[in-house]
């Protein structure tokens, strides 16, 4: 008795493992409209205030990378390269690499931007939380690649300096539908700040560059 | 020749000092978890005690207990329900997770009011919640069931369409969506690591333990706040308690954990 339940209860495993190779059928297809009705609905949007009812409503870029589910199709990817190029607004006394320090802190800090965050203090960039950069730091992500010796590796040369500068600014200008904020374009932190964590990543004297 | 027998040295004390940090950082976690794993250890089942009670006791205006709540499986059927939701309920015309149905018979049978409820879903340092409780003892009924949840009604489908579509959806300062973390396997956000949600195994390594004890909140939390705590993170404004797209989330979450064993309440950092 016991073996047969035993072996009704194997059965109904298999049964459901079979069942979920595959994924279920006949479902509907939620419209983008759709959706952000939902969305709307399911965030209270019409009872918040301007600045959170803006959080709500998607730009181009994130309305793009939704539809495609981040692999848009060539045409589309050069559209929003385009786009997030055009953004880029670069410092405007032409330096930038600002203090290393500075750029360290920001690199760990993870606050900002949350609901009942304090709009006081300072907002992180929190590149840890994605990427490997000092080697003395252990508690680095693993979304993005290792920043380890960024600039040596670069031979502090000045172009890529740039390079990086708008890969902070707007990710979505190198690579259509990154992972990465874009935190000039979206306005997450300074352009001020994006120099530190650009001295942080390429000043000879950084924790990032030594071994 | 001293030189290279100190630069040897300093090189032999530094990988000493890397070799003790990988340890200081790999096998005290374990030895938490593996703590954590101790079922008496885990107050969460402090909270199952006290929603036995909150269920079975005569409360609210209409002075009713919850014993005739119907979860999916009939009027007083606890046993394996929660593993079978959510799902779609005729006398709403919806798909319900377990908590909205929770509310749902704390409003129709003992007639408490709604707002106030969802108002106090998730308890506070200073307030606790009935709620949070109350999902304790209801999904310990199914520990030891494994996830079924119906995908036969047009609306739980369409709500299991939903979920994946919010997956994926790109939003708010960061651009985040779910789909950033939680789409890929093996990778950490600092050195917490992330599960890839659209994975049967993943999934159900994730969907199993909730409800759970959060330690670093020193209370019980479920799968609603799980998302609400989620949207949080990703910058986004507060999700309400029970909404569609928490309940489409939950819906595709669940779905995609099919036939994990329910181990609740578990208990996590």
């Amino acid at each position: 008795m016991r073996f047969a339940v035993l072996s009704a209860a194997l059965l109904a495993a298999v049964a459901v493992a079979k069942v979920h190779a595959q994924p279920p059928r006949d479902l509907p297809h939620i419209t983008s409209e759709r959706l952000e009705q939902a969305m709307r609905a399911s965030f209270g949007y019409d009872q918040l205030p301007p600045d959170l009812q803006a959080r709500l409503v998607q730009d181009e870029v994130q309305r793009l990378c939704t539809e495609y589910r981040n692999e848009p199709p060539a045409d589309v990817a050069e559209r929003i390269q385009k786009l997030s190029a055009e953004s880029v607004v670069f410092p405007p006394d032409g330096k930038f690499l600002g203090d290393w320090k500075k750029g360290e802190q920001l690199s760990v800090n993870g606050y900002g931007l949350r609901m009942r965050d304090d709009p006081r203090r300072q907002v992180g960039g929190n590149c840890y939380a994605c990427h490997q950069m000092a080697p003395q730091e252990v508690s680095y992500g693993t979304l993005g690649p290792s920043l380890l010796q960024y600039g040596k590796l670069r031979d502090f040369d000045p172009e890529a300096i740039r390079t990086a500068y708008i890969k902070i600014y707007n990710s979505n200008a190198a690579l259509a539908c990154s992972t990465m904020p874009r935190y000039g374009t979206q306005k997450i932190i300074s352009i001020e700040d994006i120099t530190h964590i650009l001295a942080f990543l390429f000043d000879r004297d950084s924790p990032v560059n030594k071994e | 020749m001293r030189l290279s027998l100190w630069a040897l040295g300093a090189a032999a004390s530094a990988l000493a000092v890397i070799s003790t940090g990988l340890a200081q950082s790999d096998n005290p976690v374990d030895e938490y978890r593996r703590m954590l794993a101790d079922p008496f250890a885990n107050p969460g089942f402090l909270f199952v005690d006290e929603g036995e009670q909150l269920w079975t006791e005569k409360r609210g205006p209409k002075n009713a207990s919850l014993e005739q709540c119907d979860l999916g499986l009939g009027p007083g059927v606890l046993e394996g329900a929660y593993a079978q939701l959510p799902r779609y309920f005729p006398d709403v015309d919806k798909v319900m997770d377990a908590e909205s149905r929770i509310v749902h018979c704390m409003v129709t049978l003992q007639g408490f009011d709604e707002a106030t409820i969802r108002r106090n879903a998730f308890s506070t340092r200073s307030r606790k919640s009935e709620l949070e409780a109350l999902v304790a003892f209801v999904a310990e009924k199914s520990s030891g069931h494994r996830l079924s949840v119906p995908l036969n009604h047009p609306k739980e489908k369409e709500a299991y369409a939903l979920g994946e579509a919010v997956f994926y959806r790109r939003g708010s300062y960061f651009d985040f969506s779910c789909a950033t973390c939680h789409s890929q396997e093996g990778l950490r956000i600092r050195l917490q690591e992330l599960a890839n949600l659209r994975k049967n195994e993943d999934a159900i390594r994730a969907v199993t333990t909730w409800p759970t004890y959060r330690v670093s909140h020193e209370t019980l939390r479920t799968m609603q706040h799980r998302m609400w705590d989620c949207f949080w993170q990703m910058r986004m404004p507060d999700l309400i308690h029970g909404s569609e797209v928490s309940i489409a989330l939950i819906t595709w979450l669940t779905k995609n954990a099919e036939g994990g064993e329910l181990t609740v309440p578990a208990i996590k950092r």
